[in-house]
């Protein structure tokens, strides 16, 4: 009953199972006039799998989300998603390929409710014209309700019930930030890319954010990856790490590889750079 | 329905029996309702049987046999409501535990009850059903309702509702048969069968077990039913702890008696919202429920524009001065009339709308006592508000107040039916026709609350004003006696006080001395706020506490307290003769308080005992040194001079007219 069914507006499938590549990264640079945010990042995420970015201020990891959402566009490399090299594209063409975000500073609509905020996850799929929709009949109306469904099924799914029609700026931040993640889900993504999903959060709003994330991954088998600065989360949640600083990996592997490796450890104490 | 069905539903002493005559009479009419993703689900009466009909086969085919007793733990879903109804049908005894209970509580009650089955609302009850499962050797098979999170677990011995559902189903259309012997099984089923355990919640000890039988709980609910004229289209929303008496008696029992809906909350967090959706009929809260909705409605009425603010507080007037009296049918100018009339336009009605009364005819409080002021106030608005008294062990009414007999300060008279005597030490004894048959596996318990005449000893001290009308005014143990004989009851004078709001907490002091004295605590954002208003500067509790003009407010409400209790002839002798403002706040940091706020009278009393002396050896005065903990554990001493006060007694209001004749 509570299990997500798939419309028929979804991204289609492409027949790749979990444990294959889902996007890679290859030798992307970015940088914006002379100031190089990202050098020579090569990285996959595969499907199904939980990926972590992780690495000190500055390091180039939001940069690094941008680019794989589409938002930047490297100077240099190559984004493959899906076996399919990916050629500049707006965002809203990204959107509807699969692939969804949070940001680090909520982005929601601080006016409308809970329930119009992740409502608006919704319109990369809405088919019917703005005509119809504003007559509200006939087959607007047959869409708008199995949206709305769709909807509600994610209010279940992060227990905001009781916020449903609340205006969201009213909301405590921790819960903002669990609305956030139910307007990305609503766009069923293949790939969601969570920036900073427990920032600023006391350690029990931090403890069901984890429980929301894991159950994403493995009820509906998203993809996930994420930005996080609080380590003993990312060692919990992830599968796979990959560690930025001063936009070059320095790192790359399961929670434990990364924790053991020199690099590494320096990076996050603070070892010259010269 | 077949013959068959019929014929089952016997003489109507089991509540399976009476699901099948609601689901024959009441086929098509709501039975329960839920919220499922935003949008009230309803089912019928027929649409429960059938559910109960699957879960019950379902259950036998997995092994559930009579006699079996299974665990319900969570909160009010339908499904949980449908196991215990599949499970009364299989001739078990189902045992609700309390949803937030801690796993050690729930171990205990687990085997205790010897559950062979645990119906657990979601990953978390499932997680602690298992957390102790190795010490339920009885234990067979968990059952759960949501399925989240719980694909992965071993399901060897675990199954989704859902499951056990399809296996019913399956059995019903493979097998003939199956459908006979499901109401051959409810035809078993007897009204001296033990219809469900529930435990005590246990603040005091071990929580015991509440043996109740079928035809008794279905007697003392046919009994409330009539008495508040309750019928099929009647309405409430289950919102109660299902392992409440309350839950049990006022929806499931009635409900199932009186064929009414009973509406599920989509969570704990939404009834409210759920509430003014649904609209109930029948609504019970405890007192502490109605006091924060009006605490909420009065912050956001200051938050209101200047009109309205002026419109609530002129016809919330009109209320108070005739309100009651229309609702309790007195007589009323008609002017009076048409003032209320245009109030319930203007606010009451829009008012009762938004707290979701607007369709109630009976709401009860019960608990512990309400506030007059509190409890007038909704009655005024026209919602018909009453007070019950009431104990697992009778399963549940053992006094309600009637329609139009209804004060703030009593319980009510004895419920239909029942019988109530005062023992010797002042102690409450009931005979209800729901009366328990006795605790689980506790036989010594048994004994020691029903006596030899077969009356059960509630624990509760109280007596009976003029009109028949009982009064609960404490715990029996804490009750005690002046030296001169006159009862004590240390709450009743406490709980009087602390309707003032300008005071948080009282200790009365009393047993075995010549007179009573108490403690008295202010309330510092109330006082304080008084204070800020009339230009009082003042660094601390303890100087806010000395204050003269404080200690003057202080004194006229234990002055009103003690014309209030010179007004009951009971009480009269327990007046306040002498009273302190401590100089600090009761905290439970310091062992004063318990964790919920209840006050440590004995501990007190060791604590402050130059303050009792002072008391009773006539100083004016007095210095104490009290050591306190901080919040980090620092340790503190605080010195005060406390001024000890002298108040007046006045003569009961039976001796004043004696002695008005005499003159």
């Amino acid at each position: 009953m509570n299990a997500f069914v798939r419309s028929d507006q979804a991204a289609p499938e492409d027949g790749i199972k979990a444990g294959e590549v889902m996007l890679r990264v290859e030798n992307v640079s970015l940088a914006f006039g002379g100031v190089r945010a990202i050098t020579d990042v090569s990285f996959d995420i595969l499907k199904g799998e939980i990926r972590a970015i992780i690495g000190p201020n500055g390091a180039g990891k939001t940069s690094m989300l941008n680019v794989i959402n589409g938002f930047y566009h490297p100077q240099e490399g190559e984004i493959w998603f899906r076996g399919v090299k990916r050629s500049n594209m707006k965002p809203h063409q990204i959107a509807h390929q699969g692939i969804a975000r949070t940001f680090q500073n909520i982005a929601l609509f601080k006016g409308m409710s809970t329930l119009d905020n992740i409502m608006t996850g919704r319109l990369t799929m809405m088919r019917r014209n703005m005509l119809w929709q504003a007559l509200w009949t006939g087959p607007a109306e047959a869409e708008e309700i199995r949206h709305r469904e769709f909807v509600e099924r994610i209010i279940d799914f992060l227990e905001i019930q009781h916020i449903r029609k609340m205006p969201v700026g009213r909301l405590p931040y921790g819960l903002q930030k669990r609305v956030e993640l139910g307007r990305a889900l609503a766009a069923e993504p293949q790939l969601l890319l969570l920036d900073e999903p427990m920032a600023g959060m006391n350690l029990e709003e931090k403890e069901d954010m984890s429980r929301f994330i894991l159950d994403v991954n493995s009820q509906f088998g998203t993809t996930i990856a994420l930005i996080e600065h609080d380590m003993s989360v990312v060692m919990d949640l992830s599968d796979r790490v990959v560690v930025l600083d001063y936009g070059k990996k320095i790192g790359d592997g399961t929670p434990d590889e990364v924790c053991r490796d020199q690099t590494v450890i320096d990076a996050y104490l603070g070892v010259s750079h010269d | 329905m077949t013959d068959a069905a019929m014929a089952a539903e016997g003489g109507l002493d089991t509540f399976p029996k009476l699901i099948l005559r609601n689901a024959r009479i009441r086929a098509g009419l709501p039975a329960m309702r839920e919220k499922d993703f935003g949008i009230w689900q309803t089912w019928t009466w027929a649409e429960v049987l059938g559910e109960v009909e699957a879960a019950a086969i379902g259950l036998a085919e997995i092994g559930f046999q009579r006699g079996d007793t299974c665990a319900v733990v969570g909160a009010n879903r339908p499904r949980l409501y449908w196991t215990i109804m599949a499970v009364q049908s299989l001739g078990g005894v189902p045992v609700p535990v309390y949803a937030d209970a801690i796993a050690e509580e729930l171990a205990y009650v687990l085997e205790h009850a010897d559950v062979g089955f645990a119906m657990c609302e979601d990953q978390e009850q499932v997680d602690k059903v298992l957390s102790v499962a190795e010490n339920l050797p009885g234990l067979r098979h968990i059952i759960y309702d949501e399925e989240r999170g719980l694909a992965d677990y071993d399901h060897s011995r675990l199954s989704s509702f859902v499951t056990i559902q399809q296996k019913g189903r399956d059995r019903l259309a493979a097998d003939d048969s199956a459908a006979q012997a499901f109401l051959d099984s409810i035809a078993a089923g007897k009204g001296s069968d033990i219809s469900i355990i529930l435990y005590t919640s246990g603040t005091t000890g071990r929580s015991k077990g509440v043996m109740l039988s079928a035809e008794r709980c279905i007697k003392a609910a046919t009994d409330t039913v009539e008495f508040d004229r309750l019928t099929e289209r009647d309405e409430v929303l289950a919102y109660l702890p299902l392992a409440w008496v309350g839950d049990h008696y006022l929806n499931y029992a009635q409900g199932i008696v009186a064929g009414f809906c009973m509406a599920c909350p989509e969570s704990s967090a939404t009834a409210a919202h759920d509430l003014k959706e649904i609209g109930p009929s029948f609504y019970f809260a405890p007192p502490r429920v109605f006091e924060n909705m009006l605490t909420q409605l009065t912050i956001r009425m200051q938050d209101a524009g200047a009109l309205k603010r002026w419109m609530f507080d002129y016809f919330i007037g009109v209320a108070r001065r005739y309100g009651e009296k229309i609702l309790d049918g007195h007589s009323v100018p008609a002017s009076g009339r048409l003032l209320y009339w245009l109030g319930h336009l203007f606010v009451y009605g829009p008012l009762k709308n938004v707290l979701g009364f607007s369709n109630i005819r009976v709401a009860y409080t019960a608990g512990e006592a309400i506030g007059p002021d509190l409890f007038s106030f909704y009655r005024s608005l026209g919602l018909n508000l009453k007070q019950l008294y009431g104990q697992t062990e009778a399963f549940l009414y053992v006094t309600a107040h009637p329609d139009g007999h209804v004060r703030a300060d009593t319980v009510g008279p004895p419920s239909p039916n029942v019988d109530v005597k005062i023992a010797e030490n002042g102690e409450v004894l009931f005979k209800t026709p729901g009366q328990f048959i006795g605790y689980f596996k506790n036989d010594e318990a048994t004994k020691e609350t029903i006596d030899a005449e077969g009356w059960v000893h509630t624990g509760d001290a109280g007596f009976f004003d003029t009109d028949n009308q009982l009064k609960i005014i404490d715990r029996a143990k804490d009750v005690g006696k002046l030296r001169d004989g006159t009862l004590f009851a240390p709450k009743y004078i406490e709980n009087k006080l602390k309707f003032f709001p300008n005071i948080k907490e009282v200790v009365a002091f009393g047993d075995d001395r010549d007179f009573v004295c108490a403690f008295i605590n202010i309330d510092l954002n109330a006082v304080g706020n008084w204070a800020e208003k009339n230009n009082l500067a003042y660094g601390s509790y303890q100087e806010l506490a000395a204050h003269p003009d404080v200690n003057r407010i202080i004194e006229g409400h234990v002055d009103q307290t003690n014309q209030d209790l010179a007004r009951e002839p009971a009480m009269a002798g327990a007046q306040i003769k002498r009273f302190l403002v401590l100089h600090k706040e009761l905290d439970a940091d310091d062992g004063e308080l318990t964790r919920t706020q209840k006050v440590r009278r004995r501990f007190i009393a060791e604590r402050y005992a130059p303050l009792i002396e002072a008391f009773y050896d006539g100083s004016s005065e007095k210095f104490v040194e009290t050591e306190v903990t901080y919040e980090d554990g620092r340790r503190g001493k605080i010195a005060a001079t406390v001024q000890i006060r002298d108040m007046e007694t006045y003569p009961t209001r039976a001796a004043e007219a004696t002695r008005e004749a005499a003159e």
